[in-house]
């Protein structure tokens, strides 16, 4: 049953991907934007979905990872990098700093953990702010400008990037899903202590989802400060990518292997509708709709076409 | 003679933090839940303040009993229309739908008061005291006395009144409390009316003190996690010394580090005192 069940998640994920993959066809910027877009934000609920979503730790630090790769990679290009090994490097750069990160906070439970990763954004965004001499400080940093290529192929080009850090993702989280590791980490979200007991490696198996939770963001967060040009500490360690990467996987099924695909879909679509439109009052709308996803909607929208399976069956 | 300067700032940096994070201390004890909207709490009652006194000269004392008494009622409507509904569940959605509450909050502050800093200035100016060579702003002393004050009305309340013991008694044991006849939704609904209140409280001392955006909302969110961490969490004494620590080691490290770095220290002492001491200085179990 395993067999048949990998079989067709595999094929789900391959429609999708070709689909994906032939929106620069369309030749349209904005459907270019947009691809890019939703390609990051799948990137941030997938990731969260390791750490929150399979391990149950209520993780914030999706900001300090994205803002950590945005800036490795930014200095890594400005002093010589090539841009692809750049974004590689931030990879691994916050993949380290989360594996370390790991081990002294995953020690933590609860409100706790929750509380010093939302710090960890703080404290780096205070750093990148005071270390002029590498980042610029409040000034920005301005990334070397790709003259070689228009401006249209650029625009692919990040696109395909994005999507390759999302495909390499979801790689990872359907084997984490399918293997020891992912077993591992369901025991620890249902009851710590017990998996501790049966011999569930708990600390090195957080700190592993916790480093998976970082590694494509950081990716993603070097690949974002390439295509936007211009980062600063506000810009790239802003709280709100945690909170977007929670909403959009508690929106689309915490814990699923799609729920973070249909999540980031569905909520890049309300962003472009709604909050278009209105500018003024865009946070107020997405913490309205925050509200009414945890009052009303709490296991996301894949829980209501299982509902709607079981009913008819 | 500096360093005995740095401290009297320090202290009285320190008391308007225990008052900060008393509300925020008690939510979190007994509900267990982190309240996001405390600090775009404590900022809209420095607004009703500063228009209290701008268009109708009501001094910011007054404001402190007129805050109250409405933040009283509005925490008390949030936690029974919206928080006790998903109380039971895990960390992450309590969490997260107080998230959403502050962005709903922060925003309508920024449409409906801009994001310019405002001052409150008090005409006269209370004038400044020196004990030998160390000088004091009277407003500073004042605030710093009344936040102690309010601090110290919330411990009489928790130790002495009936619903501060039923309060007590929910956080020790809720079953055991419900099992007494404690009706453990009400008292959720008054804790939480009573953690709005000190954040409606605090706003008006605040507000005579530093200027006023809704910009500055997460800092004093960010103030009550350390004091709550530092102290330990669970009773008022603990605020306090987490306030008065929190406030000397800024106040020092503004003057070692520069002011820029003050709040970098402050978070880092976070991390280790979490990493290293999770149930503060003065951590132990129980409500008082």
């Amino acid at each position: 049953m395993g067999g048949a069940r990998l079989r067709r998640e595999l094929a789900i994920a391959a429609v999708a991907l070709a689909l994906v993959a032939a929106l620069p066809l369309s030749g349209d910027a904005y459907v270019l934007r947009l691809g890019t877009t939703v390609l990051l934000y799948a990137v941030l609920a997938m990731s969260w979905n390791f750490i929150g979503g399979m391990t149950g730790y209520p993780s914030f630090a999706s900001a300090a990872f994205f803002g950590l790769g945005a800036y490795a990679g930014a200095v890594a290009q400005s002093s010589g990098m090539p841009m692809a090994l750049a974004w590689a490097f931030a990879g691994l750069v916050a993949a380290a700093f989360a594996a370390l990160l790991g081990v002294a906070l995953l020690r933590l439970r609860g409100h706790y953990f929750a509380i010093a990763s939302l710090v960890v954004a703080e404290v780096l965004r205070e750093i990148a702010n005071s270390a002029t001499d590498l980042t610029g400080g409040g000034m920005g940093l301005n990334l070397p400008v790709m003259s070689a290529l228009s401006i249209q192929a650029q625009a692919v080009l990040f696109f395909y990037a994005m999507l390759a850090v999302a495909a390499l993702n979801f790689g990872a989280m359907l084997a984490t899903a399918h293997s020891r590791l992912g077993f591992g980490l369901r025991c620890i979200q249902q009851n710590e202590s017990a998996a501790d007991m049966i011999g569930v490696n708990t600390t090195l198996y957080k700190t592993v989802a916790f480093t998976l939770s970082a590694v494509f963001v950081g990716g993603a967060g070097a690949i974002y400060a390439s295509w936007v040009n211009y980062i600063e500490p506000p810009d790239v360690f802003d709280v709100l990518f945690s909170v977007k990467a929670i909403v959009m996987v508690l929106l689309g099924g915490a814990g699923s292997l799609f729920g973070p695909l249909i999540g980031a879909t569905v909520f890049l679509g309300l962003e472009e509708l709604v909050w278009r439109n209105l500018l003024q009052i865009h946070t107020g709308i997405l913490g309205l709709l925050i509200v009414l996803l945890v009052l009303f909607l709490p296991r996301g929208l894949l829980s209501l076409a299982r509902r709607h399976r079981s009913a008819a069956a | 003679m500096l360093a005995l300067q740095i401290l009297a700032n320090g202290l009285m940096l320190g008391g308007l933090y225990a008052c900060i994070a008393a509300g925020f201390s008690l939510v979190w004890g007994v509900l267990n839940v982190i309240n996001i909207l405390h600090g775009s709490l404590i900022v809209l009652g420095a607004y009703l303040a500063f228009f209290a006194y701008t268009l109708w000269g009501i001094h910011p004392f007054a404001s402190i009993v007129i805050a109250g008494t409405l933040f009283f009622a509005l925490g008390y409507l949030v936690q029974s229309a919206l928080i006790n509904r998903v109380i039971g569940a895990p960390v992450l959605i309590t969490l997260t739908l107080t998230f959403g509450l502050d962005l709903m909050l922060a925003n309508a502050m920024i449409v409906g008061f801009k994001a310019d800093f405002r001052k409150l200035t008090l005409d006269p100016p209370l004038g400044s005291i020196a004990l030998g060579e160390v000088v004091m702003p009277v407003d500073r002393l004042l605030a710093m006395a009344l936040a102690l004050a309010l601090t110290g009305l919330l411990y009489l309340l928790l130790a002495h009144s009936r619903i501060g013991r039923a309060i007590v008694a929910v956080r020790m044991d809720r079953e055991a409390a419900a099992l007494m006849g404690v009706d453990v939704r009400r008292v959720y609904a008054i804790t939480f009316g009573l953690g709005t209140l000190m954040a409606g409280a605090a706003g008006p001392l605040l507000a005579m003190i530093f200027p006023i955006s809704p910009l500055t909302g997460p800092a004093y969110l960010g103030k009550a996690f350390v004091v709550c961490v530092l102290g330990g969490l669970g009773s008022v004494p603990a605020v306090i010394v987490g306030g008065i620590v929190l406030g000397v080691v800024e106040s020092f490290a503004a003057l070692w580090f520069g002011p820029e770095h003050a709040v970098t220290v402050s978070f880092a002492l976070l991390i280790a005192f979490l990493i290293f001491r999770p149930t503060g200085l003065l951590g132990k179990k129980g409500y008082e």
